[in-house]
Protein backbone atom coordinates (compact mmCIF):
# COMPACT_ATOMS: atom_id res chain seq x y z
CA UNK A 1 0.00 0.00 0.00
CA UNK A 2 1.37 3.37 -0.52
CA UNK A 3 1.97 6.01 2.30
CA UNK A 4 2.41 9.74 1.44
CA UNK A 5 5.23 10.36 3.63
CA UNK A 6 8.59 8.24 3.45
CA UNK A 7 9.14 7.71 7.53
CA UNK A 8 5.51 6.29 8.24
CA UNK A 9 6.13 2.72 8.18
CA UNK A 10 8.90 3.93 10.63
CA UNK A 11 6.91 5.65 12.83
CA UNK A 12 4.82 2.69 13.12
CA UNK A 13 7.24 0.03 14.15
CA UNK A 14 9.76 2.66 15.49
CA UNK A 15 8.26 1.12 19.26
CA UNK A 16 9.17 -2.28 18.40
CA UNK A 17 12.11 -1.66 16.70
CA UNK A 18 13.24 -0.10 20.23
CA UNK A 19 12.11 -3.11 21.62
CA UNK A 20 13.79 -5.05 18.87
CA UNK A 21 17.30 -3.29 19.25
CA UNK A 22 17.22 -2.83 23.78
CA UNK A 23 15.54 -6.08 25.09
CA UNK A 24 16.34 -8.62 21.86
CA UNK A 25 19.08 -7.85 20.29
CA UNK A 26 21.35 -6.23 22.58
CA UNK A 27 20.33 -8.55 25.63
CA UNK A 28 21.68 -11.14 23.57
CA UNK A 29 25.50 -10.22 22.24
CA UNK A 30 25.42 -8.62 25.80
CA UNK A 31 25.32 -12.36 27.05
CA UNK A 32 28.03 -13.53 25.01
CA UNK A 33 30.20 -10.15 25.94
CA UNK A 34 29.65 -10.45 29.33
CA UNK A 35 30.77 -14.48 29.97
CA UNK A 36 33.53 -13.30 29.09
CA UNK A 37 34.06 -11.17 32.25
CA UNK A 38 33.87 -11.02 36.01
CA UNK A 39 31.00 -9.05 36.21
CA UNK A 40 29.02 -8.95 39.58
CA UNK A 41 25.51 -8.12 40.63
CA UNK A 42 26.93 -5.12 42.77
CA UNK A 43 29.81 -3.73 40.42
CA UNK A 44 32.91 -5.18 38.77
CA UNK A 45 33.48 -6.39 34.75
CA UNK A 46 36.67 -6.92 34.19
CA UNK A 47 38.12 -8.82 31.01
CA UNK A 48 38.72 -12.64 32.46
CA UNK A 49 38.97 -13.90 28.95
CA UNK A 50 37.90 -17.65 29.57
CA UNK A 51 37.83 -18.32 33.11
CA UNK A 52 33.89 -18.31 33.44
CA UNK A 53 33.86 -21.39 30.73
CA UNK A 54 37.18 -23.13 32.46
CA UNK A 55 34.69 -22.84 35.59
CA UNK A 56 31.43 -24.15 34.30
CA UNK A 57 33.98 -27.79 33.47
CA UNK A 58 34.59 -28.27 36.82
CA UNK A 59 31.48 -27.08 38.06
CA UNK A 60 29.96 -30.46 40.07
CA UNK A 61 26.27 -28.10 40.56
CA UNK A 62 26.24 -27.65 36.74
CA UNK A 63 27.18 -31.39 35.92
CA UNK A 64 23.83 -32.25 38.30
CA UNK A 65 21.97 -29.35 36.59
CA UNK A 66 22.53 -31.36 33.17
CA UNK A 67 21.97 -34.50 34.66
CA UNK A 68 18.63 -33.34 35.44
CA UNK A 69 17.93 -31.90 32.54
CA UNK A 70 18.62 -35.12 30.59
CA UNK A 71 16.10 -37.32 33.00
CA UNK A 72 13.49 -34.29 32.71
CA UNK A 73 13.89 -34.94 28.81
CA UNK A 74 13.82 -38.56 29.01
CA UNK A 75 10.61 -39.62 31.51
CA UNK A 76 8.69 -35.77 29.71
CA UNK A 77 9.48 -36.45 26.21
CA UNK A 78 7.56 -39.86 26.25
CA UNK A 79 4.55 -39.17 28.30
CA UNK A 80 3.57 -35.26 27.15
CA UNK A 81 4.11 -37.07 23.55
CA UNK A 82 1.85 -39.75 23.71
CA UNK A 83 -0.80 -38.52 26.81
CA UNK A 84 -2.04 -35.11 25.47
CA UNK A 85 -2.86 -37.23 22.01
CA UNK A 86 -5.06 -39.93 24.01
CA UNK A 87 -7.02 -36.70 25.80
CA UNK A 88 -7.14 -34.77 22.80
CA UNK A 89 -8.91 -37.64 21.22
CA UNK A 90 -11.24 -37.96 24.27
CA UNK A 91 -12.39 -34.55 23.88
CA UNK A 92 -12.22 -34.39 20.12
CA UNK A 93 -15.79 -35.66 20.02
CA UNK A 94 -18.31 -33.13 20.39
CA UNK A 95 -20.33 -34.24 22.88
CA UNK A 96 -22.79 -32.17 25.23
CA UNK A 97 -20.60 -30.09 27.84
CA UNK A 98 -17.64 -30.63 25.63
CA UNK A 99 -16.32 -27.23 25.72
CA UNK A 100 -16.38 -27.09 29.65
CA UNK A 101 -14.33 -30.52 29.47
CA UNK A 102 -11.59 -28.91 27.65
CA UNK A 103 -11.87 -25.69 28.93
CA UNK A 104 -11.35 -26.74 32.52
CA UNK A 105 -8.17 -29.52 30.65
CA UNK A 106 -6.47 -26.28 30.24
CA UNK A 107 -6.37 -24.95 33.55
CA UNK A 108 -3.60 -25.84 35.48
CA UNK A 109 -1.82 -24.76 31.97
CA UNK A 110 -2.62 -20.86 32.62
CA UNK A 111 -2.29 -21.48 36.25
CA UNK A 112 1.26 -20.04 37.32
CA UNK A 113 3.66 -22.74 37.95
CA UNK A 114 4.57 -21.72 41.05
CA UNK A 115 0.45 -21.73 42.20
CA UNK A 116 1.09 -25.46 40.90
CA UNK A 117 3.76 -25.91 42.77
CA UNK A 118 2.35 -24.86 45.79
CA UNK A 119 -0.69 -26.97 46.33
CA UNK A 120 1.63 -30.09 44.45
CA UNK A 121 4.42 -29.50 47.21
CA UNK A 122 1.88 -29.29 50.22
CA UNK A 123 0.15 -32.50 49.08
CA UNK A 124 3.63 -34.17 48.63
CA UNK A 125 4.63 -33.09 51.94
CA UNK A 126 5.55 -35.49 54.78
CA UNK A 127 2.70 -34.67 56.61
CA UNK A 128 0.70 -34.15 53.25
CA UNK A 129 -2.52 -35.99 51.31
CA UNK A 130 0.06 -38.21 49.23
CA UNK A 131 1.49 -39.70 52.55
CA UNK A 132 -1.80 -39.55 54.45
CA UNK A 133 -3.09 -42.15 52.00
CA UNK A 134 -0.04 -44.24 51.28
CA UNK A 135 -0.17 -44.55 55.07
CA UNK A 136 -3.83 -45.01 55.52
CA UNK A 137 -3.97 -47.87 52.58
CA UNK A 138 -0.73 -49.31 53.99
CA UNK A 139 1.86 -49.03 50.95
CA UNK A 140 4.12 -46.94 52.84
CA UNK A 141 5.29 -47.78 57.25
CA UNK A 142 6.93 -43.87 57.20
CA UNK A 143 6.56 -40.75 55.51
CA UNK A 144 7.96 -41.09 51.73
CA UNK A 145 10.70 -38.24 51.29
CA UNK A 146 8.78 -36.64 47.88
CA UNK A 147 10.96 -33.04 48.66
CA UNK A 148 13.78 -33.98 50.54
CA UNK A 149 15.38 -36.86 48.82
CA UNK A 150 17.45 -35.90 45.59
CA UNK A 151 15.75 -38.48 43.65
CA UNK A 152 12.54 -38.66 44.60
CA UNK A 153 12.34 -34.12 44.16
CA UNK A 154 13.67 -34.38 40.56
CA UNK A 155 10.76 -36.95 39.62
CA UNK A 156 8.17 -34.99 41.87
CA UNK A 157 9.15 -32.05 39.38
CA UNK A 158 9.08 -33.98 36.47
CA UNK A 159 5.29 -35.55 37.44
CA UNK A 160 4.41 -31.67 38.18
CA UNK A 161 5.49 -30.75 34.83
CA UNK A 162 4.11 -33.55 33.11
CA UNK A 163 0.69 -32.77 34.94
CA UNK A 164 0.26 -29.07 33.79
CA UNK A 165 1.58 -29.80 30.26
CA UNK A 166 -1.01 -32.14 29.52
CA UNK A 167 -3.47 -29.28 28.40
CA UNK A 168 -1.23 -27.42 26.55
CA UNK A 169 -0.15 -30.30 24.05
CA UNK A 170 -3.88 -31.46 24.17
CA UNK A 171 -4.78 -28.45 22.20
CA UNK A 172 -2.36 -28.71 19.92
CA UNK A 173 -3.13 -32.13 18.85
CA UNK A 174 -6.74 -31.05 19.29
CA UNK A 175 -5.92 -28.26 16.24
CA UNK A 176 -3.69 -30.89 14.23
CA UNK A 177 -6.57 -33.14 14.67
CA UNK A 178 -9.08 -31.17 12.68
CA UNK A 179 -7.19 -31.02 10.02
CA UNK A 180 -6.81 -34.56 9.78
CA UNK A 181 -9.43 -36.04 6.98
CA UNK A 182 -12.41 -36.80 8.17
CA UNK A 183 -13.26 -38.49 4.85
CA UNK A 184 -10.28 -40.96 5.19
CA UNK A 185 -11.97 -41.99 8.54
CA UNK A 186 -15.34 -42.54 7.15
CA UNK A 187 -13.37 -44.66 4.42
CA UNK A 188 -11.65 -46.82 6.65
CA UNK A 189 -14.52 -47.67 9.01
CA UNK A 190 -16.56 -48.62 5.70
CA UNK A 191 -13.64 -51.12 4.73
CA UNK A 192 -14.27 -52.25 8.23
CA UNK A 193 -11.28 -51.23 10.16
CA UNK A 194 -11.97 -50.99 14.13
CA UNK A 195 -11.10 -48.07 16.06
CA UNK A 196 -7.54 -49.05 17.34
CA UNK A 197 -6.93 -49.67 13.26
CA UNK A 198 -8.02 -46.29 12.43
CA UNK A 199 -5.95 -44.40 15.09
CA UNK A 200 -2.65 -46.43 13.76
CA UNK A 201 -3.48 -46.10 10.05
CA UNK A 202 -5.58 -42.91 9.59
CA UNK A 203 -4.88 -40.92 13.03
CA UNK A 204 -1.39 -41.97 13.47
CA UNK A 205 0.23 -40.65 10.78
CA UNK A 206 -2.33 -37.61 9.91
CA UNK A 207 -0.51 -36.18 13.18
CA UNK A 208 2.77 -37.23 13.08
CA UNK A 209 4.09 -33.79 11.63
CA UNK A 210 2.53 -32.87 15.16
CA UNK A 211 4.11 -35.31 17.28
CA UNK A 212 7.91 -34.29 15.87
CA UNK A 213 6.80 -30.62 16.62
CA UNK A 214 5.14 -31.45 20.02
CA UNK A 215 8.23 -33.28 21.09
CA UNK A 216 11.04 -30.67 20.12
CA UNK A 217 8.36 -27.88 22.23
CA UNK A 218 8.66 -30.53 24.84
CA UNK A 219 12.35 -30.80 24.66
CA UNK A 220 13.33 -27.38 24.69
CA UNK A 221 11.08 -26.86 27.46
CA UNK A 222 12.01 -29.31 29.69
CA UNK A 223 15.86 -28.32 29.81
CA UNK A 224 14.29 -24.44 30.34
CA UNK A 225 12.28 -26.02 33.83
CA UNK A 226 12.81 -23.18 36.62
CA UNK A 227 9.35 -22.38 38.67
CA UNK A 228 8.80 -26.01 39.36
CA UNK A 229 11.91 -26.83 41.13
CA UNK A 230 12.84 -23.52 42.73
CA UNK A 231 9.21 -24.14 44.75
CA UNK A 232 9.56 -27.82 45.63
CA UNK A 233 12.42 -27.29 46.90
CA UNK A 234 11.93 -23.74 48.56
CA UNK A 235 14.65 -22.41 46.79
CA UNK A 236 17.43 -24.46 47.92
CA UNK A 237 17.58 -26.96 45.10
CA UNK A 238 17.32 -30.13 47.31
CA UNK A 239 19.67 -31.65 49.50
CA UNK A 240 22.75 -30.15 48.91
CA UNK A 241 21.58 -28.42 46.29
CA UNK A 242 22.11 -30.93 43.42
CA UNK A 243 18.47 -30.78 42.02
CA UNK A 244 18.72 -27.36 40.20
CA UNK A 245 18.21 -27.21 36.81
CA UNK A 246 20.46 -24.70 34.90
CA UNK A 247 17.74 -22.33 34.95
CA UNK A 248 18.37 -22.37 38.35
CA UNK A 249 22.05 -21.54 38.35
CA UNK A 250 21.66 -18.69 36.17
CA UNK A 251 19.08 -16.90 38.78
CA UNK A 252 21.53 -18.01 41.83
CA UNK A 253 24.39 -16.46 40.25
CA UNK A 254 22.27 -13.40 39.48
CA UNK A 255 21.71 -11.86 42.55
CA UNK A 256 23.28 -10.85 45.52
CA UNK A 257 26.52 -10.60 47.23
CA UNK A 258 28.00 -14.10 46.17
CA UNK A 259 26.31 -13.35 42.68
CA UNK A 260 28.37 -13.68 39.52
CA UNK A 261 26.28 -12.48 36.38
CA UNK A 262 29.78 -13.26 34.15
CA UNK A 263 29.26 -16.97 35.28
CA UNK A 264 25.31 -16.66 34.91
CA UNK A 265 26.20 -15.23 31.25
CA UNK A 266 28.18 -18.17 30.31
CA UNK A 267 25.26 -20.54 31.81
CA UNK A 268 23.12 -18.90 29.48
CA UNK A 269 25.30 -19.24 26.62
CA UNK A 270 25.36 -23.00 27.55
CA UNK A 271 21.75 -22.91 28.04
CA UNK A 272 20.81 -21.32 24.63
CA UNK A 273 23.02 -23.85 22.78
CA UNK A 274 21.71 -26.61 24.05
CA UNK A 275 18.18 -25.84 23.48
CA UNK A 276 19.45 -25.50 20.21
CA UNK A 277 19.77 -28.69 19.39
CA UNK A 278 16.27 -29.79 19.15
CA UNK A 279 15.18 -26.78 17.25
CA UNK A 280 17.80 -27.77 14.52
CA UNK A 281 16.84 -31.62 14.68
CA UNK A 282 13.21 -29.89 14.15
CA UNK A 283 14.31 -27.73 11.28
CA UNK A 284 16.05 -30.84 9.99
CA UNK A 285 13.08 -33.49 9.73
CA UNK A 286 11.02 -30.45 8.42
CA UNK A 287 13.34 -30.55 5.64
CA UNK A 288 13.18 -33.74 4.71
CA UNK A 289 9.44 -33.90 4.96
CA UNK A 290 9.39 -31.37 2.18
CA UNK B 1 -14.90 -30.25 15.11
CA UNK B 2 -15.43 -30.22 11.52
CA UNK B 3 -17.98 -33.25 12.75
CA UNK B 4 -20.37 -30.50 12.18
CA UNK B 5 -24.18 -30.38 11.77
CA UNK B 6 -23.74 -30.08 8.25
CA UNK B 7 -23.12 -33.07 7.00
CA UNK B 8 -26.39 -34.91 7.20
CA UNK B 9 -25.97 -37.94 5.10
CA UNK B 10 -28.09 -41.30 7.01
CA UNK B 11 -23.85 -42.84 6.74
CA UNK B 12 -22.05 -40.04 7.98
CA UNK B 13 -24.62 -39.87 11.04
CA UNK B 14 -24.44 -42.90 11.98
CA UNK B 15 -20.33 -42.79 11.45
CA UNK B 16 -20.77 -39.81 13.92
CA UNK B 17 -23.20 -40.91 16.72
CA UNK B 18 -21.33 -43.24 19.31
CA UNK B 19 -23.02 -45.65 21.12
CA UNK B 20 -24.30 -45.46 24.56
CA UNK B 21 -21.92 -47.31 26.10
CA UNK B 22 -19.19 -45.83 24.04
CA UNK B 23 -20.52 -42.12 25.22
CA UNK B 24 -20.83 -43.47 28.98
CA UNK B 25 -17.07 -44.83 28.77
CA UNK B 26 -16.09 -41.46 27.11
CA UNK B 27 -17.97 -39.90 30.32
CA UNK B 28 -16.40 -41.91 32.85
CA UNK B 29 -12.87 -40.68 31.21
CA UNK B 30 -13.76 -37.15 30.76
CA UNK B 31 -14.76 -36.83 34.72
CA UNK B 32 -11.72 -39.38 36.00
CA UNK B 33 -9.33 -36.78 34.27
CA UNK B 34 -11.53 -33.83 35.24
CA UNK B 35 -10.65 -35.14 38.91
CA UNK B 36 -7.32 -35.54 38.06
CA UNK B 37 -6.71 -31.76 36.43
CA UNK B 38 -9.60 -30.07 38.56
CA UNK B 39 -9.09 -31.77 41.81
CA UNK B 40 -5.83 -30.08 43.30
CA UNK B 41 -7.06 -26.63 42.79
CA UNK B 42 -11.00 -27.51 44.36
CA UNK B 43 -9.33 -29.13 47.28
CA UNK B 44 -7.04 -26.19 47.91
CA UNK B 45 -9.94 -23.78 47.74
CA UNK B 46 -11.74 -25.71 50.09
CA UNK B 47 -8.72 -25.68 52.53
CA UNK B 48 -8.53 -22.49 51.63
CA UNK B 49 -11.81 -21.45 53.41
CA UNK B 50 -11.82 -24.24 56.65
CA UNK B 51 -11.55 -23.28 60.19
CA UNK B 52 -8.61 -23.12 62.70
CA UNK B 53 -10.27 -25.41 64.17
CA UNK B 54 -10.57 -28.01 61.33
CA UNK B 55 -7.73 -30.72 60.20
CA UNK B 56 -6.24 -30.16 57.11
CA UNK B 57 -3.67 -32.46 57.17
CA UNK B 58 -5.63 -35.44 58.07
CA UNK B 59 -5.32 -38.64 55.26
CA UNK B 60 -9.01 -38.40 54.68
CA UNK B 61 -10.05 -34.59 54.83
CA UNK B 62 -13.35 -33.62 54.54
CA UNK B 63 -13.36 -32.47 51.03
CA UNK B 64 -16.20 -29.21 52.11
CA UNK B 65 -15.30 -27.39 55.06
CA UNK B 66 -17.66 -27.60 57.53
CA UNK B 67 -17.41 -24.30 58.97
CA UNK B 68 -16.98 -22.46 55.95
CA UNK B 69 -14.73 -19.04 56.80
CA UNK B 70 -13.13 -16.13 54.56
CA UNK B 71 -11.15 -15.40 57.66
CA UNK B 72 -8.06 -17.26 56.28
CA UNK B 73 -8.03 -14.38 53.49
CA UNK B 74 -8.10 -11.84 55.84
CA UNK B 75 -5.02 -13.23 57.86
CA UNK B 76 -2.87 -13.74 54.91
CA UNK B 77 -2.84 -9.84 54.57
CA UNK B 78 -1.80 -9.55 57.67
CA UNK B 79 1.39 -12.24 56.86
CA UNK B 80 2.31 -10.25 53.93
CA UNK B 81 0.51 -7.59 51.73
CA UNK B 82 -1.09 -9.59 50.04
CA UNK B 83 -3.49 -7.44 48.13
CA UNK B 84 -0.73 -4.63 47.03
CA UNK B 85 1.55 -7.89 45.50
CA UNK B 86 -1.98 -8.62 43.43
CA UNK B 87 -1.91 -4.68 42.49
CA UNK B 88 1.86 -5.16 41.46
CA UNK B 89 0.79 -7.88 39.21
CA UNK B 90 -1.90 -5.93 37.98
CA UNK B 91 0.30 -3.22 37.33
CA UNK B 92 3.04 -4.99 35.52
CA UNK B 93 0.14 -6.74 33.44
CA UNK B 94 -1.64 -3.70 32.55
CA UNK B 95 1.87 -1.92 31.01
CA UNK B 96 2.48 -5.39 29.24
CA UNK B 97 -0.87 -5.36 27.71
CA UNK B 98 -0.96 -1.73 26.74
CA UNK B 99 2.28 -2.02 25.56
CA UNK B 100 1.54 -5.30 23.16
CA UNK B 101 -2.29 -4.08 21.83
CA UNK B 102 -0.65 -0.54 20.87
CA UNK B 103 3.13 -1.33 19.66
CA UNK B 104 2.41 -4.53 17.79
CA UNK B 105 -1.02 -3.28 16.11
CA UNK B 106 1.27 -0.64 14.74
CA UNK B 107 4.23 -2.66 13.71
CA UNK B 108 2.42 -5.27 12.53
CA UNK B 109 0.66 -3.51 10.34
CA UNK B 110 3.50 -1.48 8.64
CA UNK B 111 5.31 -4.74 8.52
CA UNK B 112 2.37 -6.58 6.42
CA UNK B 113 0.81 -3.61 5.09
CA UNK B 114 2.95 -0.65 4.31
CA UNK B 115 6.03 -1.84 1.40
CA UNK B 116 9.57 -0.06 2.53
CA UNK B 117 13.02 -0.67 2.67
CA UNK B 118 14.49 -3.20 5.11
CA UNK B 119 11.02 -4.99 5.89
CA UNK B 120 12.46 -7.96 4.59
CA UNK B 121 15.58 -7.23 7.53
CA UNK B 122 13.05 -6.35 10.08
CA UNK B 123 10.98 -9.39 9.36
CA UNK B 124 14.26 -12.40 9.52
CA UNK B 125 15.46 -10.41 12.78
CA UNK B 126 11.73 -10.81 14.72
CA UNK B 127 12.29 -14.42 13.72
CA UNK B 128 15.39 -15.28 14.71
CA UNK B 129 14.34 -13.52 17.74
CA UNK B 130 12.21 -17.17 18.39
CA UNK B 131 14.94 -19.12 18.59
CA UNK B 132 15.96 -17.50 21.92
CA UNK B 133 14.42 -18.60 24.93
CA UNK B 134 13.53 -15.96 27.51
CA UNK B 135 15.41 -17.54 30.42
CA UNK B 136 18.76 -17.47 28.84
CA UNK B 137 18.98 -13.37 28.38
CA UNK B 138 17.22 -13.00 31.99
CA UNK B 139 21.01 -11.80 32.86
CA UNK B 140 21.87 -9.34 30.35
CA UNK B 141 18.55 -8.41 30.36
CA UNK B 142 18.26 -7.24 34.46
CA UNK B 143 22.16 -5.73 33.26
CA UNK B 144 20.04 -3.77 30.81
CA UNK B 145 17.25 -2.66 33.35
CA UNK B 146 19.89 -1.87 36.29
CA UNK B 147 21.85 0.09 33.60
CA UNK B 148 19.00 2.01 33.04
CA UNK B 149 17.86 3.03 36.55
CA UNK B 150 14.75 0.11 36.68
CA UNK B 151 16.69 -2.31 39.08
CA UNK B 152 13.83 -2.96 41.89
CA UNK B 153 11.02 -1.28 39.90
CA UNK B 154 7.79 -2.21 38.96
CA UNK B 155 8.56 -0.33 35.74
CA UNK B 156 11.58 -2.40 35.04
CA UNK B 157 9.95 -5.78 35.47
CA UNK B 158 7.26 -4.65 32.87
CA UNK B 159 9.43 -3.16 30.25
CA UNK B 160 10.69 -6.33 28.36
CA UNK B 161 7.85 -7.53 28.10
CA UNK B 162 5.89 -4.96 27.23
CA UNK B 163 6.04 -5.07 23.09
CA UNK B 164 6.90 -8.69 22.51
CA UNK B 165 8.49 -9.56 19.16
CA UNK B 166 6.17 -13.17 18.88
CA UNK B 167 2.93 -10.84 19.00
CA UNK B 168 4.51 -8.52 16.52
CA UNK B 169 4.55 -11.08 13.99
CA UNK B 170 1.21 -12.68 15.18
CA UNK B 171 -0.50 -9.12 14.60
CA UNK B 172 1.87 -9.21 11.08
CA UNK B 173 -0.14 -12.56 10.13
CA UNK B 174 -3.52 -11.35 11.41
CA UNK B 175 -3.14 -7.68 9.36
CA UNK B 176 -1.96 -9.85 6.23
CA UNK B 177 -4.85 -11.90 6.03
CA UNK B 178 -7.05 -8.97 5.12
CA UNK B 179 -7.88 -8.64 2.14
CA UNK B 180 -6.23 -5.84 0.00
CA UNK B 181 -8.89 -5.22 -1.94
CA UNK B 182 -10.69 -3.49 1.42
CA UNK B 183 -7.74 -1.44 1.54
CA UNK B 184 -7.83 -0.91 -2.39
CA UNK B 185 -11.22 0.74 -1.88
CA UNK B 186 -10.49 3.11 0.90
CA UNK B 187 -7.17 4.19 -0.66
CA UNK B 188 -9.25 5.58 -3.85
CA UNK B 189 -11.68 7.19 -1.70
CA UNK B 190 -8.40 9.04 -0.42
CA UNK B 191 -7.99 7.38 3.18
CA UNK B 192 -4.75 8.00 4.74
CA UNK B 193 -2.00 5.44 6.40
CA UNK B 194 -4.11 6.30 9.94
CA UNK B 195 -7.37 5.88 8.37
CA UNK B 196 -6.76 2.56 6.70
CA UNK B 197 -5.32 1.19 10.26
CA UNK B 198 -8.03 2.60 12.30
CA UNK B 199 -11.46 1.40 9.85
CA UNK B 200 -10.21 -1.04 7.95
CA UNK B 201 -7.40 -2.70 9.56
CA UNK B 202 -8.67 -3.15 13.12
CA UNK B 203 -12.03 -4.58 12.74
CA UNK B 204 -10.28 -7.54 10.82
CA UNK B 205 -7.91 -8.24 13.53
CA UNK B 206 -10.18 -8.03 16.29
CA UNK B 207 -9.95 -11.67 16.86
CA UNK B 208 -6.07 -11.73 17.52
CA UNK B 209 -5.89 -8.78 19.42
CA UNK B 210 -8.32 -10.32 22.13
CA UNK B 211 -6.03 -13.22 21.93
CA UNK B 212 -2.95 -11.43 22.89
CA UNK B 213 -4.66 -9.49 25.67
CA UNK B 214 -5.68 -12.70 27.45
CA UNK B 215 -2.49 -14.33 27.09
CA UNK B 216 -0.37 -11.30 27.87
CA UNK B 217 -2.55 -11.01 31.08
CA UNK B 218 -1.52 -14.63 31.95
CA UNK B 219 1.79 -14.56 30.90
CA UNK B 220 2.28 -11.38 33.36
CA UNK B 221 0.44 -12.38 35.73
CA UNK B 222 1.77 -16.19 35.94
CA UNK B 223 5.62 -15.00 35.55
CA UNK B 224 8.05 -15.59 38.51
CA UNK B 225 11.95 -15.98 37.17
CA UNK B 226 12.28 -12.65 36.05
CA UNK B 227 10.19 -10.50 38.73
CA UNK B 228 12.44 -12.75 40.99
CA UNK B 229 15.53 -11.31 39.74
CA UNK B 230 14.51 -7.86 39.38
CA UNK B 231 12.86 -6.99 42.85
CA UNK B 232 14.88 -7.13 45.94
CA UNK B 233 12.11 -4.85 48.45
CA UNK B 234 9.63 -6.87 49.69
CA UNK B 235 6.96 -3.89 49.08
CA UNK B 236 6.97 -4.88 45.55
CA UNK B 237 7.12 -8.13 45.23
CA UNK B 238 4.49 -9.44 42.40
CA UNK B 239 2.25 -12.48 43.74
CA UNK B 240 4.13 -15.00 42.76
CA UNK B 241 7.18 -13.71 44.29
CA UNK B 242 5.30 -12.69 47.22
CA UNK B 243 3.55 -16.36 47.41
CA UNK B 244 6.56 -18.02 46.91
CA UNK B 245 8.20 -15.28 50.04
CA UNK B 246 4.94 -16.63 52.17
CA UNK B 247 5.46 -20.42 51.66
CA UNK B 248 9.22 -19.77 52.46
CA UNK B 249 8.55 -18.18 55.64
CA UNK B 250 5.58 -19.18 57.02
CA UNK B 251 4.91 -22.80 56.13
CA UNK B 252 3.17 -23.49 59.37
CA UNK B 253 -0.62 -22.77 58.42
CA UNK B 254 -1.54 -24.51 54.79
CA UNK B 255 -4.71 -22.83 55.48
CA UNK B 256 -3.02 -18.76 54.87
CA UNK B 257 -0.85 -20.17 51.51
CA UNK B 258 -4.28 -21.90 50.12
CA UNK B 259 -6.16 -18.50 50.73
CA UNK B 260 -2.91 -16.95 48.82
CA UNK B 261 -2.40 -19.53 45.92
CA UNK B 262 -6.34 -18.55 45.21
CA UNK B 263 -6.10 -14.92 45.13
CA UNK B 264 -3.24 -15.81 42.59
CA UNK B 265 -4.95 -18.52 40.96
CA UNK B 266 -9.01 -17.18 40.42
CA UNK B 267 -8.18 -14.06 38.62
CA UNK B 268 -7.16 -16.16 35.75
CA UNK B 269 -9.34 -18.82 35.60
CA UNK B 270 -11.92 -15.91 35.69
CA UNK B 271 -10.34 -14.27 32.99
CA UNK B 272 -9.49 -17.52 31.07
CA UNK B 273 -13.20 -18.90 31.44
CA UNK B 274 -14.77 -15.95 30.15
CA UNK B 275 -12.49 -15.75 27.09
CA UNK B 276 -11.61 -19.25 26.31
CA UNK B 277 -14.01 -19.26 23.07
CA UNK B 278 -12.36 -17.30 21.21
CA UNK B 279 -9.28 -19.34 21.98
CA UNK B 280 -10.79 -22.47 20.80
CA UNK B 281 -12.66 -21.15 18.25
CA UNK B 282 -9.23 -20.71 16.53
CA UNK B 283 -8.12 -24.20 17.40
CA UNK B 284 -11.55 -25.85 15.85
CA UNK B 285 -10.46 -24.20 13.05
CA UNK B 286 -7.06 -25.69 13.32
CA UNK B 287 -5.08 -22.39 13.68
CA UNK B 288 -3.13 -23.13 16.49
CA UNK B 289 0.17 -24.87 15.20
CA UNK B 290 1.75 -24.30 18.46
Amino acid sequence: MTHRRWFTPWLLAGPALIWLAVFNLWPAANTVILSFTNAKPLGGGRFTGLDNYQRAFSDDQLADALLNSVIYLLICLPLLTVLPLLLALLVQRRLPGITFFRTAFYTPVVASAVVVALIWGWALNDRGLINGVLRQTGLADSPVPFLTDRWLLLLSAIALTTWKGLGYYMVIYLSALANVGRELHEAAAVDGAGALRRFLHVTLPGVRPTMVLVSVLISVSSLRVFSELYVLSNGTGGPGGRDMSVVMLIQMYSRGFTGHLGYASALSLLLFLITLGPMLLLTRLNRKAA
Amino acid sequence: MRRSRGSNTPRSRSFNTPSPAETALRYLLLLFVLLLVVGPFLWQLSTSLKGPTEDVWSATPHFLPDHPTVDNYLKVADTIPVWTYAANSLVVAGIAIFGNVVGCTLAGYALAKLRFRGVRLVFGLLLATLVLPGEATVVSQYVTVRSLGLADTLTGVALPGALSMLNVLLMRTAFAAVPPELEQAALVDGANVRQRLWHIGLPNVRGMLSVIVIFTFIGAWDDFLWPLIVLNDPQKYTLTVGLQYLNGTFSANPRLIAAGTMIAFLPIVVVFAVCQRFFFKGVEEGAVKG
